[in-house]
């Protein structure tokens, strides 16, 4: 018997060479180590096909940023001074019913809204004024009163604000900010 | 790791006692718990009990492989047909048809072929296969040319096989006599002798006409 080459493609029925093989059986070997074989130019294929779609995923997310329409907020009132008191909380749905926010009242003219859901798991967190915190009771999370960052637990971006604006003796709600950190 | 090129399979048929240990053996492998890729074949079950063990012969250009519409089937570097890729196959039986020595068997319940990979756990490693380990008559014999040559000295190593117009050459070996000459095994020549005397037909399809024919009386 002859020893075979291993690096060497199994002969194919018709005993003719690799190069006059159809091209299905050179992309499907049979072999392992031919099936196994990326060749320099298909690796560096790889590589600069892999390189290009990074750098226009960058593009896209450019263009995006710069052109792409921005949601509009509508301007909803919130509540009127004379009904929420200093150190109180209200629950109020916006921009759309199911979104849950936190409106508090810090101080004579301080108004803070924050979204109600926990940005670990989507909990309710609840507003404890007198702690200067928002609790996360599914994880022990707790989020600053004033400005809605993590101080403790699972959290680690703060809740998402909304703007507020407080004219005629009534709080209105201007939008919604996103923030990472 | 691949098997060692030294260590080959031999199959010696005039050995075979037909105790079925391979079978049992080989269906304990945690591998494939409960199925067997061994089996036993009569060769002749109205005349003889004559039997001879079945495993994958591991063409060195494997038939099973080339007729895979999935590219399921893979012949590793050390000569080993691998069985089939589990996510590739698409349970088409092209490979059951196709295996002259008849080894692929589809296991409907996965929806997979399953054959012999010579123990590729066990081989790699330089362990002998599961069967060999356990065969009493050492039918099947795995180890190094040398090492056969002195148990056996009146066998001899066959590794090409005819069947039809189809010359197959393999990695597991068949033992012969020292007596019998030929390179060449004809598995099928029984089935291809012409009937001359067969009436009314001018061609007789030799696989059928060996099927059908008589008992001499």
């Amino acid at each position: 018997m002859t020893r075979r080459d291993p690096e060497e493609m199994t002969i194919a029925p018709d005993g003719r060479p690799l190069a006059e093989q159809p091209k299905w059986r050179r992309d499907f070997p049979i072999d392992v180590p031919q099936d196994q074989y990326v060749g320099r130019r298909e690796f560096v294929k790889f590589l600069a096909l892999t390189s290009f779609a990074f750098a226009a995923g960058q593009v896209w997310i450019l263009a995006k940023s710069l052109f792409g329409v921005r949601p509009a907020f509508p301007e909803v009132e919130v509540a009127r001074l004379s009904a929420l008191p200093v150190g109180g909380f209200l629950q109020f749905d916006y921009p759309a019913p199911g979104e849950p926010k936190l409106l508090v009242r810090l101080g004579q003219d301080r108004f803070v809204a924050f979204d109600a859901r926990c940005t670990h798991l989507s909990c309710p967190v609840i507003p404890q004024v007198a702690q200067g915190r928002f609790h996360c009771p599914c994880h022990q999370g707790n989020f600053d009163l004033a400005t809605g960052r993590p101080l403790s637990g699972p959290p680690r971006r703060p809740l998402p604000q909304v703007r507020l604006e407080v004219r005629d003796g009534r709080v209105f709600a201007t939008g919604v900010s996103e923030r990472t950190s | 790791m691949p098997v060692p090129t030294d260590l080959n399979f031999y199959i010696d048929p005039a050995r075979c006692i037909g105790c079925n240990a391979c079978v049992q053996a080989c269906s304990e492998c945690d591998t494939h718990k409960g199925v067997s890729m061994i089996q036993l074949d009569y060769i002749d079950r109205s005349r003889s009990t004559q039997t001879v063990p079945v495993i994958c012969m591991h063409c060195d250009q494997p038939t099973c492989a080339e007729v895979c519409p999935a590219d399921a089937i893979k012949r590793s570097e050390d000569g080993i047909v691998q069985t089939a890729r589990k996510a590739r196959c698409i349970a088409c039986n092209n490979c059951v048809l196709a295996c002259p020595f008849g080894v692929p068997k589809m296991h409907d319940a996965a929806s997979l072929m399953m054959k012999c990979d010579m123990c590729y756990d066990r081989t790699s490693q330089g362990l002998k296969p599961m069967c060999a380990s356990v065969c009493p008559s050492q039918a099947l014999y795995f180890g190094t040319r040398e090492e056969l040559e002195e148990l056996r000295p009146n066998s001899r190593a066959v590794d090409s096989f005819r069947f039809g117009a189809q010359v197959v050459s393999t990695r597991v070996k068949m033992l012969v006599p020292k007596s019998f000459a030929e390179n060449l095994l004809a598995v099928t020549a029984p089935l291809e002798r012409h009937h001359p005397g067969a009436p009314g037909a001018a061609y007789v399809d030799p696989l059928l006409a060996n099927l059908y024919e008589e008992e001499p009386a």
